[in-house]
């Protein structure tokens, strides 16, 4: 008995160290700082994607956030393009949500939070003295990644973001048109007074939806809005999102690799390097960067092959 | 064969391992000596309680009414606790208008406005130890500030003034925690579809804390109404209500329920002791009513987020 449990220890050894003998280790996703200069410097050739200027929403440069002394997203510079989808993907705690919040000024509302860099929109610098947070969020809506509805009813919530705004035309259509280009209304059409918290968690996020459109951005951000959901919900919202384009440039956080590739027109990646900075690895139209992507660590990532 | 006489003998150890567990005395002691010490505590209180109810029967059975509507006098017979009752409201009414705007508006600023520096964090601090201060210091600080230097004398406005500084702690904490509890999401629901901080506490922030708020201030109220060392520190000891209009009743002599009973359990004549714990209890029934209704309130407008 004892003989053959050692002979297994054994065995199970010598396969670890053939496969570390073998072509590479496990792979990481954390990168050490000289592969993340590699990175960076083979990315400085062929910065990321460039589009024509009239089709560029946001554009980061050398953008860097942090919290306090931290340094979470170090270095971006990519550019958004209009009326299409962005996806940011990569692994947990790489910066992407920091990073989607510093688009519109979201994460003024840390004390410790501050940027380096800047971020046009449509070529303002909306970190610039003067600029008001207040007007940058209602051009910039936001879905947040658990659904968040106003304890209140379904019209209200709608309705809240026009009132604020000091919208003066009839409350009721926008109400509706909203809820409609939601693909929520003939759900709810029969019950606007009631509580938006007593609707399904994926109703709750099209409702969020909903309230985002109702103030009539030009951008939505979304942070990986369909982590709370179950997958018919995800696929009715990643529906939506694609009808939304039309109208909206939508910029979506998710860690869901198929409903990036599924969902998006355009996929940046991001991991992090050993001081658990994130940084921008590659941008590429989403097709080109699933089926062939430039750096080795995207593959990896992109395939699931990471330790 | 083998295979399965294994079975057999695995089944029977295992049963024999479940079966084997002896009673964990250590842990049956240590439950008895907790189940010990609640049984001491009710019981002091059971016993409290009761002999006070005892005690205060004859009066309720002789003159509810009586003794509720009746004047202060120096006839046990006669007295009552009308007085201390409307003194106890009218100071109430002071913390109301008072504190608790005051309290309120700090803990809005605290929890919403201000940055978070080691300022902030300071106050903060010493809002907490304000909480703990002993009544005691309130009423020398009342006696100090608002007797003296103000000039208002021992009236029912010091009084007031004097319970409104020392729950003002409190209302700053119970608002404080009630706002707290409004997760943060919907501070960023409201400021993302472009509102301004202003807007998302007036529309959102305090209109959902606002029941938690109000239970804190009921809470709050029923402190104050049964606190007696600063009062009597500040001259609610034995006065009556002056006979005069309001501006006299408020810069007069007066009292208050706890005051009473203080004042009563020193008296000389034996029929005191039942007037003295018939007041307490009345004190006891005012204090249960209100925090009964606190609690009903709150399981009432509980928010599960």
């Amino acid at each position: 008995m004892t003989e053959s449990g050692d002979q297994v220890t054994v065995k199970t050894r010598q396969s670890i160290s053939e496969q570390t003998d073998g072509e590479a280790p496990t792979i990481r996703l954390m990168t050490t700082l000289d592969e993340a200069e590699q990175i960076a410097a083979a990315n400085d050739e062929s910065i990321a994607m460039k589009f024509a200027d009239d089709e560029v929403v946001f554009e980061l440069e050398s953008l860097s956030c942090f919290y306090g002394s931290f340094r979470a997203v170090r270095d971006i510079s990519l550019q958004v393009p209009k009326n299409q989808i962005t996806a940011i993907i990569g692994p947990s705690g790489c910066g992407k949500s920091t990073l989607l919040r510093s688009f519109n000024r979201m994460n003024d509302l840390v004390d410790s939070a501050r940027i380096e860099g800047r971020i046009l929109y449509h070529g303002v610098d909306l970190y610039a003295d003067g600029v008001d947070p207040v007007e940058v969020r209602r051009r910039i809506g936001m879905v947040f990644q658990k659904p968040n509805p106003f304890p209140k009813s379904i019209y209200d919530n709608v309705s809240f973001g026009p009132k604020v705004a000091g919208y003066r035309g009839n409350m009721d259509e926008l109400v509706e048109r909203s809820l409609r280009r939601a693909a929520l209304w003939d759900e709810v059409k029969d019950k606007l007074k009631q509580p938006g918290t007593a609707l399904s968690g994926g109703q709750q996020q099209r409702l969020c939806i909903a309230r985002a459109i109702a103030v009539e951005p030009d951008v939505i951000l979304m942070d990986e809005p369909c982590s709370a959901l179950d997958p018919i919900a995800t696929l009715r919202i990643e529906e939506l999102m694609r009808e939304l384009k039309q109208n909206y440039t939508i910029v979506i956080v998710t860690h869901n690799m198929q409903q990036a590739a599924r969902a998006s027109d355009v996929t940046a990646f991001l991991t992090m390097g050993e001081d658990r900075a994130g940084y921008l690895v590659e941008m590429a139209p989403t097709q080109e960067l699933f089926t062939r992507p430039t750096h080795r660590i995207t593959e990896d990532y992109i395939t699931g092959r990471f330790g | 064969m083998t295979a399965r006489a294994q079975a057999i003998s695995t089944r029977e150890a295992v049963e024999q391992r479940l079966r084997s567990g002896g009673g964990d005395i250590r842990g049956l002691v240590l439950q008895g000596a907790l189940l010990l010490s609640l049984l001491i505590a009710l019981g002091v209180l059971v016993v409290l309680v009761g002999d006070i109810l005892i005690r205060s029967l004859p009066v309720f059975a002789d003159r509810p009414l009586d003794f509720l509507t009746s004047p202060l006098s120096s006839r046990p017979a006669r007295a009552g606790i009308a007085q201390g009752i409307l003194g106890s409201v009218l100071l109430m009414a002071f913390v109301a208008v008072i504190a608790l705007p005051l309290g309120i508006g700090a803990a809005i600023y605290l929890e919403e406005y201000a940055h978070d520096t080691w300022l902030t964090r300071l106050i903060r601090t010493n809002i907490r130890n304000l909480a703990g201060v002993p009544a005691i210091v309130y009423g020398l600080l009342g006696l100090a500030l608002f007797v003296s230097t103000l000039g208002l004398g021992k009236s029912l406005i010091a009084g007031g003034l004097t319970l409104a500084v020392l729950v003002l702690p409190i209302a700053v904490i119970t608002t404080s925690e009630a706002l707290r509890a409004v997760p943060n999401s919907i501070r960023e629901a409201a400021f993302g579809v472009g509102a301004t901080r202003w807007e998302m506490v007036r529309s959102h922030v305090v209109p959902y804390a606002a029941p938690g708020i109000l239970t804190g201030t009921i809470l709050t109220l029923a402190r104050a109404f049964g606190e007696t060392a600063p009062l009597l520190m500040v001259g609610a000891i034995a006065g009556t209500f002056s006979s005069g209009g309001v501006g006299d009743m408020l810069t007069g002599a007066y009292t208050a329920l706890p005051t009473i009973v203080f004042n009563w359990s020193g008296q000389p004549q034996d029929e005191f002791r039942a007037l003295t714990s018939a007041a307490i209890v009345v004190l006891l029934i005012v204090i249960l009513l209100v925090n009964a209704s606190a609690i009903l309130l709150r399981n009432r407008y509980d928010r599960k987020w």
